[in-house]
């Protein structure tokens, strides 16, 4: 049995989900001779650290009564940097401006010879390239499955599965909520105003729309996707981003007449990034409907391979980054 | 030059072959025919569409011959457009003289827009309109489509085009 101790830094849906996955598999974990232990857990109200292993179900439902996990307020010591563990979970919010808190603690696990294992799209769609040295540099894995595509392994299929192709470029759907709201403009014949509304109160949009709506959120995770695939060093500011709040429930018909749907299309090819609205034929595999996410990536050995799946949620986003963790386990 | 023409043979076997050899004959390439039995003309003959490219000199020939045949010869057009693409607008699309619009792609000379619906819910609403343009050929469309560009974002037009990579996978 390989023990492999770990923290989770942000105790918000994905960080939950990641607590909730680790206790549901483990039976499979231990099948498959690994023993996750999560020794400490913060959010913005503090953290609680038990080397010999946080209590899981408590730290949830604790969170759920007082609004944070920690059991105690005054702490003394960085849980990152001074907590002896191998693996840094970090699932604060994203932050676009500055990408804090997210950069700085992905810095310090890397100075503090730990491996990153992420869902925070904000650091990494500003700093790519000085994260990924800093792992080098201090001889540490970097995985960040969970910041593109909620579920989908998008990182996982091109860099293992689709080794030895080159990506000649991607086309996606990367944002949900944009998805959901085209979606349902189209069947209903609604317009945008209320379909977002009704999708505000469905949890799916958020009270702030913006960073969805405008196409920033697709635009940060075509970054993170161009520069891992491509060796970019692009960052958010170099994508030309279009959103979808000018599109009409008239654009959509006649579109549909001509046997089209509009959809937000993040682009990848010969080193431009596009966000922007798109035609998309009816029947090409890029045209899925509600929430999901899709991702084509056109390579010149496979031709095209076209992958999609749930791009949100806590369990779903939370697959993503267990199974960064079982690859961290498994390597290192 | 790539012609398109529709013949009408007489009901009768070995009529096709009478229509399609003086093409090769005179050293035309076939791109494509239908033959379409079921539907007859008010005249009892068979319509069939061809398409070939064909020297420009040989074309007055090519009828002479058919017509000399027994083939009638109903209509005889140069496929000059032969790329087609289309998009979206949305925006003050009337307001910001969509003739005018449409001119600017008309003009070039070697791309026209060949449909446009409009969509028009309320005066003080942004319309939205679908056209198709067609090129001679893919360069011109895509120069055709970067003018449009230009013109979409003057006059202040959301401007949807198809996705991209589609096209060069297939």
């Amino acid at each position: 049995m390989k023990t492999v101790r770990l923290s989770i830094i942000g105790f918000g849906a994905v960080g939950q989900g990641v607590a909730r996955s680790i206790l549901s598999k483990h039976d499979y974990l231990h099948k498959h001779g690994i023993d996750l232990r999560v020794v400490g857990i913060s959010d913005s109200g503090g953290c609680e650290v038990d080397t010999g292993g946080v209590d899981l179900k408590k730290a949830i439902d604790r969170k759920k009564q007082t609004g944070t996990v920690a059991a105690d307020s005054e702490i003394d010591f960085d849980l990152i940097s001074d907590v002896d563990h191998d693996i840094v979970v970090e699932a604060t919010p994203t932050n676009i401006k500055d990408g804090e808190p997210g950069l700085g603690n992905m810095l310090s696990a890397f100075q503090s010879g730990k491996h990153v294992v992420t869902s925070n799209k904000g650091p990494l769609a500003l700093c790519f390239a000085e994260l990924k040295e800093a792992a080098e540099d201090n001889g540490v894995l970097f995985r960040y499955e969970a910041t593109v595509g909620g579920a989908i392994p998008i990182f996982n299929l091109i860099h293992e599965a689709l080794a030895g192709n080159k990506v000649v470029g991607i086309e996606g759907i990367l944002n949900g909520t944009t998805n959901y709201i085209l979606t349902r403009m189209a069947e209903e014949r609604l317009p945008y105003e209320l379909v977002l509304k009704e999708a505000q109160e469905l949890g799916i949009a958020e009270a702030d729309p913006t960073y969805d709506v405008e196409g920033i959120d697709s635009a940060c995770k075509l970054v993170i996707l161009a520069n891992s695939i491509f060796g970019q060093c692009a960052t958010y500011r170099d994508v030309d981003v279009t959103g979808i709040t000018k599109i009409t429930p008239e654009a959509l018909e006649l579109a549909n007449k001509n046997n089209y749907v509009i959809k937000l299309i993040c682009e990848a090819s010969d080193g431009r990034l596009i966000v922007a609205p798109r035609l998309v034929p009816k029947r090409h595999p890029l045209s899925v409907g509600g929430t999901l996410n899709v991702a084509s990536i056109l390579t010149d050995l496979a031709g095209r391979i076209t992958i999609s799946g749930k791009g949100a949620g806590s369990i779903e986003t939370a697959s993503s980054i267990l199974s960064d963790i079982l690859y961290v386990a498994r390597n290192s | 030059m790539i012609v398109s023409m529709t013949l009408e043979l007489k009901d009768i076997p070995g009529q096709l072959v009478l229509a399609l050899s003086p093409i090769s004959e005179l050293h035309g390439n076939i791109m494509s025919v239908v033959h379409q039995h079921e539907e007859k003309t008010p005249r009892g003959t068979i319509p069939v569409q061809i398409t070939f490219e064909i020297d420009q000199h040989a074309l007055n020939e090519l009828i002479e011959r058919l017509e000399n045949s027994g083939v009638r010869v109903a209509r005889v057009g140069e496929e000059r457009l032969r790329s087609s693409v289309s998009v979206v607008l949305i925006g003050h699309i009337i307001h910001s003289d969509i003739g005018d619009t449409i001119e600017r792609i008309d003009s070039t000379g070697f791309a026209e827009v060949v449909d446009l619906s409009l969509s028009m819910p309320a005066i003080e609403k942004t319309s939205s309109a679908y056209l198709v343009i067609n090129a001679i050929g893919e360069k011109e469309l895509k120069k055709s489509l970067e003018i449009l560009r230009g013109v979409a974002e003057k006059k202040d037009l959301l401007m949807i085009e198809p996705i991209r990579l589609n096209s060069e996978a297939t």
